[in-house]
């Protein structure tokens, strides 16, 4: 197989040799995770009672973490299932992007229910005592279908690059990795009958995981919805968390183009029309996500049920902030930003995603904690952690934790793989010879 | 409740609490060790002859040599079979009466002493609430509900929390791996968590009993258990015992009968003629506790603030309307 060496340098840039830079921001990484890690342990040393979670809010920042990590692995699954499927020309050089988020967040996310569960050492009560009518069961068995289809769609993905990789003599790498790419390429050289056989396998999974995606997504919701709590006992949920999931998920490919952009020099592969592109769908899905988060909040705030309407009172005054920002601001500004050409550049589209991720980063919290600051019977207590809750630093240290695995997962596969798929670019300079 | 059952009832009752410590299997050994035994002692090698009278597990009552007693371990998993099971032929109720509740806590302190809790657990909260500005306030004592649709077993997702026969709603803190799931499910906020170390001194060679929930185990949930162990040996529970004014009353729907051991009245009487109802009926999760409206109470309601230290004070400082 002929490869433009070029390109293969260009996409690699951390195969062959590590740079200083990566060293540095590993290690940073590192340190943010360590620090995760003393946390959890001084959580598992001396119970739940170092974080700001008690019995009234029994599910704080964790669980809004699990909700957002896992949406953002559904949103990577969907927009790289659907940009599989639609053959536009420009989905190549970002396609590998929207995978490895899937992947990197869906490894990340469970562990935020982890840190949740009081008694770690009996989760695999879980597998031995199963019991099929709670929807934590629905999402055991959920998760671990969308992990296996995630891998192999991933993995399908990368075999054509590892054989590229293979087959490229002067790549100047350790035997080891020669060795992984050997194994791993799975003797594919490229005939015609492979190329067809992997290209159906991908468009098959593509597919799959779409679907997938929406189910599972929907399932986590129901976590929510199926309870009796205000707020929380919607039937709006499962769409409406999917449609969020692809907001936070389109954000979050835009912010990393912006950053693989810069740091691996990738002008080249990586411009404006990638960013107009995705902008384009952000503020489409911002449009959606909006009009679901008005629905649901009128119908609460229109009708006098008691519960909603004490629910609607503490969202408009104690978190009046955060609500403001995360369902007013964090919706239109970036459809303004993003919807007048003018304004259309590469930094501002990356600014408005940031806002969006945020945004609802923070619209998660506002659906998990008031409603638990909202119950049935008036909380009467005169501990103040009991009424009213506010994050400790341990849950702080693991969900920074959390961000820098994330990092740290994107900076380990670009050591031993293309950060954009070769095999993509290939097929783009055919298609133009082709013209 | 002992007035109100005949003595059928109560052997049956007896029965089942010998069969639930697995006490029964034991003696059943006892009996054929003591029938070899003897039949050794005839052989020259006998008994002094005192003799011992055993109910055995099917009722009948055994007299065995007092030398062939021996103790016998706890069947720790019989027990924990009877009690998922519960007792059969029983449905466990409870009616709280609002117009006589002062707020002496006194439930809340036999409670916490009765099964280990920590000073800041509370499987029976009392709640001062008020529907809206017109109507009075009042106490409203809550312990768990032991719901006949209950969304903390629904959602379980390990079986932790499980329905019994009887009706009784139990944690099995063995079982438990603290999701927490069963505390969002449960809208009447009835559960806690050991959020950590409870820290309590257990005795010696103590097993653990879901009856009971003793020890509490950190990172698990606990939660009122209308004294399951109790109503086994045909007690009332602890809270309803230790009410100065006899608020509570606990009975068996079956027998349509409820005590507060002081009294004994006929529950759908009881209903019917004060107006019994359930805390928000409409959430449609079929409680088996009871209430009976705060009507011309004996006391103001005052009263239950200004005996309290502040730390109860200061609990209520916001109650109001809502
Ligand atoms: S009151 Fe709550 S904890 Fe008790 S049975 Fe009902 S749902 Fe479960
Ligand atoms: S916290 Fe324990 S009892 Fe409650 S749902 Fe989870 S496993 Fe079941």
């Amino acid at each position: 197989m002929q490869t433009d060496k070029n390109l293969l340098k260009d996409l690699t840039p951390e195969i062959e040799k590590t740079s200083t830079s990566w060293y540095i921001v590993f290690s940073v990484f590192f340190i943010i995770f360590a620090v995760g890690v003393y946390g959890l342990i001084q959580q598992i040393t001396k119970g739940h009672i170092v974080t700001g979670m008690r019995d009234n809010v029994v599910w704080g920042v964790f669980i809004v973490n699990f909700i957002f990590f896992m949406g953002l692995s559904y949103a990577g699954a969907i927009l790289s299932g659907a940009l599989h499927l639609f053959h536009t020309a420009w989905r190549r050089p970002v396609i590998r992007l929207a995978e490895l988020i899937t992947v990197i967040s869906l490894v990340i996310g469970p562990f935020f229910i982890f840190f949740c569960i009081g008694r770690l050492d009996r989760l695999y009560y879980l597998f031995i005592y199963p019991r099929i009518q709670s929807p934590i069961t629905w999402d055991v068995i959920a998760i671990m279908t969308d992990l296996v289809g995630c891998f192999i769609y991933l993995y399908l993905s990368f075999i054509e690059d590892f054989a590229i990789l293979r087959d490229y003599k002067e790549l100047d790498v350790p035997n080891w990795k020669k060795k992984v790419y050997k194994t791993l390429s799975l003797g594919f050289t490229g005939t015609p009958a492979q190329k067809k056989i992997i290209s159906s396998a991908k468009t098959i999974m593509a597919t799959m995981i779409i679907a997938i995606a929406i189910i599972v997504y929907s399932v986590l919701s129901w976590i929510f919805g199926v309870t009796l709590q205000p707020g929380w006992h919607s039937t709006i949920f499962g769409p409406y968390f999917v449609i969020s999931a692809v907001f936070s998920g389109t954000a979050i490919m835009i912010i990393l183009m912006w950053i693989f952009r810069k740091i691996y020099n990738l002008e080249k592969y990586i411009t404006l029309r990638h960013f107009k592109n995705l902008g384009v769908l952000l503020i489409v899905i911002a449009a959606f996500y909006g009009y679901f988060t008005f629905s649901d909040y009128l119908t609460k705030w229109y009708g006098s049920i008691k519960m909603d309407s004490l629910l609607i009172d503490k969202l408009f005054s104690d978190y009046s902030w955060l609500f403001i920002f995360a369902n007013y601001v964090g919706i239109l500004l970036p459809i303004v930003i993003i919807g007048l050409p003018r304004f259309r550049t590469i930094r501002n589209i990356t600014i408005s995603a940031v806002i969006a991720l945020i945004a609802l980063w923070i619209n998660r919290y506002l659906i998990v904690v008031p409603t638990l600051e909202t119950p049935f019977l008036p909380i009467q207590d005169s501990r103040e952690a009991w009424n009213i809750y506010s994050p400790t630093w341990v849950e702080w240290s693991l969900t920074f934790a959390g961000i820098s695995v994330f990092g740290m997962l994107f900076m380990l596969v670009s050591k031993i793989a293309p950060i954009i798929s070769i095999s993509e670019m290939q097929e783009i300079d055919e298609e133009e010879l082709l013209k | 409740m002992d007035e109100i059952n005949n003595n059928d009832t109560k052997s049956n009752s007896r029965r089942s609490f010998l069969k639930k410590f697995g006490i029964g299997v034991g003696i059943a050994s006892v009996a054929s060790v003591a029938g070899f035994s003897l039949a050794k002692g005839n052989n020259g090698n006998s008994y002094s002859g005192d003799m011992v009278k055993l109910l055995t597990p099917d009722g009948k009552l055994v007299e065995v040599p007092k030398e062939a007693i021996q103790a016998v371990k706890l069947d720790t998993d019989k027990m924990k079979e009877e009690a998922r099971k519960g007792l059969s032929g029983k449905k466990f109720v409870m009616v709280i009466d609002l117009a006589k509740c002062k707020n002496a806590r006194k439930c809340v302190d036999a409670c916490q002493e009765g099964h280990m809790l920590p000073k800041d657990h509370e499987w029976i909260k009392l709640y001062l609430l008020q529907e809206n500005s017109e109507t009075s306030r009042y106490w409203f004592p809550r312990p768990c509900f032991h719901c006949d649709k209950p969304m903390c077993v629904s959602v379980c997702p390990v079986g932790a929390t499980y329905k019994r026969h009887d009706g009784i709603v139990l944690v099995d803190n063995e079982r438990c791996i603290g999701c927490k799931f069963c505390m969002t499910g449960c809208p009447y906020s009835a559960r806690v968590f050991n959020w950590k170390d409870p820290e309590v001194k257990m005795p010696e060679g103590h097993v653990y009993d879901p009856e009971l929930t003793i020890p509490p185990i950190e990172g698990t949930v606990g939660k009122c258990v209308f004294c399951a162990d109790r109503a086994r040996k045909n007690e009332l529970p602890r809270c309803a015992t230790a009410c100065p004014m006899g608020v509570i009353y606990f009975g068996d729907l079956y027998e349509d009968t409820v005590t507060n051991g002081v009294e004994t009245v006929r529950f759908k009487k009881l209903l019917a003629d004060r107006g019994g109802y359930r805390y928000r009926e409409d959430l449609g999760t079929l409680p088996s506790v009871f209430y009976l409206p705060p009507t011309q109470r004996m006391f103001p309601v005052e009263r239950g603030i200004d005996n309290q230290t502040d730390e109860i004070k200061e609990r209520y400082k916001k109650a109001g309307p809502r």
